[in-house]
């Protein structure tokens, strides 16, 4: 198991919205975390990143410790954080978001690598490589922040809603590019996502999360197969 | 006619030293939104360093850069021993906006002291590199003379530096990404708490390098009341508004418009109008396009 949080516990002023959650996400594979709004999703990859800070229980990714690690050190550790709600600085053109990703490398060359393998996967960013970030549509967006997050070259990918405000046609888009992603980058992924049934189609394994607590884990097409996971988040 | 030259020429000449002034609040606000009332004292301090350079050397040369380095220091150390820990304590509520303001006054009064107990408040002068006298044209003598030129090209280069500075580097992208967005810049591993001491230390240099070009191209010496370093702080801080207080482009074009507007009044109209017209040009700037000149339409985001 490389990525294991056991019992962690995050709280917002009183509220405890993250509640004793203990889960594993075996290296290579794709983890869906669902659940409904106000299930804690968001909170929880904002803890293991670093941005909110854990009450109690501990995160390992390959067998270290990551709790207590700043947010900005965790991409030294291999690990890429896509926030929610498209994570591009809008005033930056393309190409200096993707730099941006791959800034804490210190290595020019490098990045000059990275840039070609990401606009190669995702040609639209390569098209638009000079446009500001705001002038991009919603899905180009988040190509673009999920482009900048693997010029980081990570192992770990935490991503925070990537369907958010976005088409069905996009959202089958950019939930195909994670896919492919995943299995070409040899990443392991934590998916977090209000749209149940496409997480858990390109998923490995879905965990259920509902008022801050784990309420189901299984392989992803057991739990679309499960009647009562069907009649909760998947809508039939 | 060579009245018209004369006046565009002082226009420029002042406007490119409130452009830099302009330049270095609007880094700082850029770094940690605070607007930084201290800003003139701080390149006034590195001026004092600057000063002592160059009575040691006799170089303005090296007094300038004297005085930069010890601008970003003295930035660095403010906002890294102070700044940091007012902002994490009055984060919130209603005293959020106001205490870092207070503080930088504060802040203002302190550094005058200082300069006060060290240096006197006697002035103290530092000797222009460059001739005063104006150039000629035919018959006639401009007021614009080799060390206005000097100016203009200082401020150019120093211009251009930051340019490439945060146009072709890491650190520039840290900077532009960071002043926009800290949470994304983190997740990209941008350390964002050393990134704003940077800007601050940034902010500094350039600050002392305007102090310093004041102080040659001003009309005598400096002590910590200097008429001098009020305009600096006055009229750096209404060219940074005008420029919208988030755009280095604004902030350059703000000192510009500012030192021109004001040319013109002392010329044409009379001296006693500049500091009135000034004000007149922030407010009527503030009601018809508060985002600046350069602004975005939206307006900026906290």
């Amino acid at each position: 198991m490389s990525l294991n949080v056991s019992n962690l516990t995050v709280h917002h002023g009183a509220i405890c919205a993250v509640n004793q959650v203990s889960l594993a996400v075996p290296t290579g594979q794709l983890a869906a975390i669902i659940g409904s709004n106000g299930a804690g999703k968001t909170t929880l990859l904002r803890a293991l990143s670093g941005l909110n800070k854990p009450t109690s229980g501990t995160m390992n990714w390959m067998g270290e410790s990551i709790k207590g690690v700043k947010a900005e050190n965790l991409v030294r550790r291999g690990i890429s954080h896509v926030s929610e709600g498209k994570s591009v600085v809008p005033a930056l053109t393309v190409k200096e978001n993707l730099l941006l990703g791959a800034i804490w490398r210190r290595n020019a060359k490098e990045a000059k690598q990275s840039l070609e393998e990401v606009t190669s996967i995702f040609p639209r960013l390569g098209e638009r490589i000079e446009q500001r970030a705001d002038t991009l549509s919603g899905g180009e967006r988040q190509m673009l922040a999920i482009g900048r997050a693997i010029m980081a070259k990570p192992k770990l990918l935490l991503l925070d809603e990537p369907s958010l405000g976005l088409a069905p046609l996009v959202i089958e888009q950019i939930f195909q590019s994670i896919k492919d992603l995943t299995q070409s980058m040899r990443l392991t992924v934590l998916l977090v996502e209000q749209n149940a049934m496409g997480a858990l189609k390109i998923a490995d394994l879905g965990i259920v999360l509902n008022l801050g607590k784990v309420v189901a884990v299984d392989n992803a097409q057991s739990l679309i197969a499960d009647p009562a996971v069907r009649a909760a988040y998947l809508g039939y | 006619m060579i009245n018209l030259l004369n006046t565009f020429l002082n226009g420029i000449t002042s406007g490119a030293i409130y452009s830099l002034m302009a330049i270095s609040m609007v880094l700082v606000w850029r770094s940690t939104r605070v607007v930084n009332f201290a800003q003139a004292g701080m390149a006034l301090l590195s001026c004092y360093f600057g000063y002592e350079a160059v009575q040691r050397t006799g170089s303005f040369w090296i007094g300038l850069v004297v005085a930069m380095i010890a601008g970003a220091l003295v930035a660095a150390v403010i906002e890294f021993g102070f700044m940091r820990i007012l902002l994490k304590h009055s984060s919130q509520g209603p005293i959020a906006s106001v205490a870092p303001i207070i503080a930088t006054l504060g802040l203002l009064g302190l550094i005058k002291g200082v300069i006060g107990l060290v240096w006197g408040n006697a002035d103290v002068v530092i000797e222009p590199p460059f001739s005063v006298v104006g150039f000629k044209i035919g018959e006639n003598t401009l007021t614009f003379s080799p060390l206005k030129l000097l100016t203009l090209v200082t401020v150019t280069v120093l211009l251009l530096i930051m340019t490439w500075l945060f146009q072709r580097t890491n650190l520039g992208l840290a900077l532009r990404a960071s002043a926009h967005e800290p949470e994304i810049s983190r997740l990209a591993g941008v350390k964002v708490d050393l990134v704003r001491t940077l800007g601050w230390a940034l902010a500094g240099a350039a600050g002392a390098a305007a102090g310093m070009l004041q102080a040659i191209t001003g009309s005598g010496g400096m002590n910590p009341d200097s008429i001098e370093f009020r305009l600096l702080l006055v009229f750096g801080f209404i060219a940074a508004v005008i420029g919208g207080l988030d755009s280095m482009i604004g902030a350059l074009v703000g000192g510009m418009i500012l030192g021109l507007v004001l040319a013109f009044t002392l010329t044409y109209a009379s001296g006693s109008l500049v500091f009135i017209t000034a004000f007149v040009l922030l407010l009527v700037l503030l009601i018809v396009r508060p985002q600046g000149v350069i602004g975005q339409k939206a307006g900026r985001r906290a």
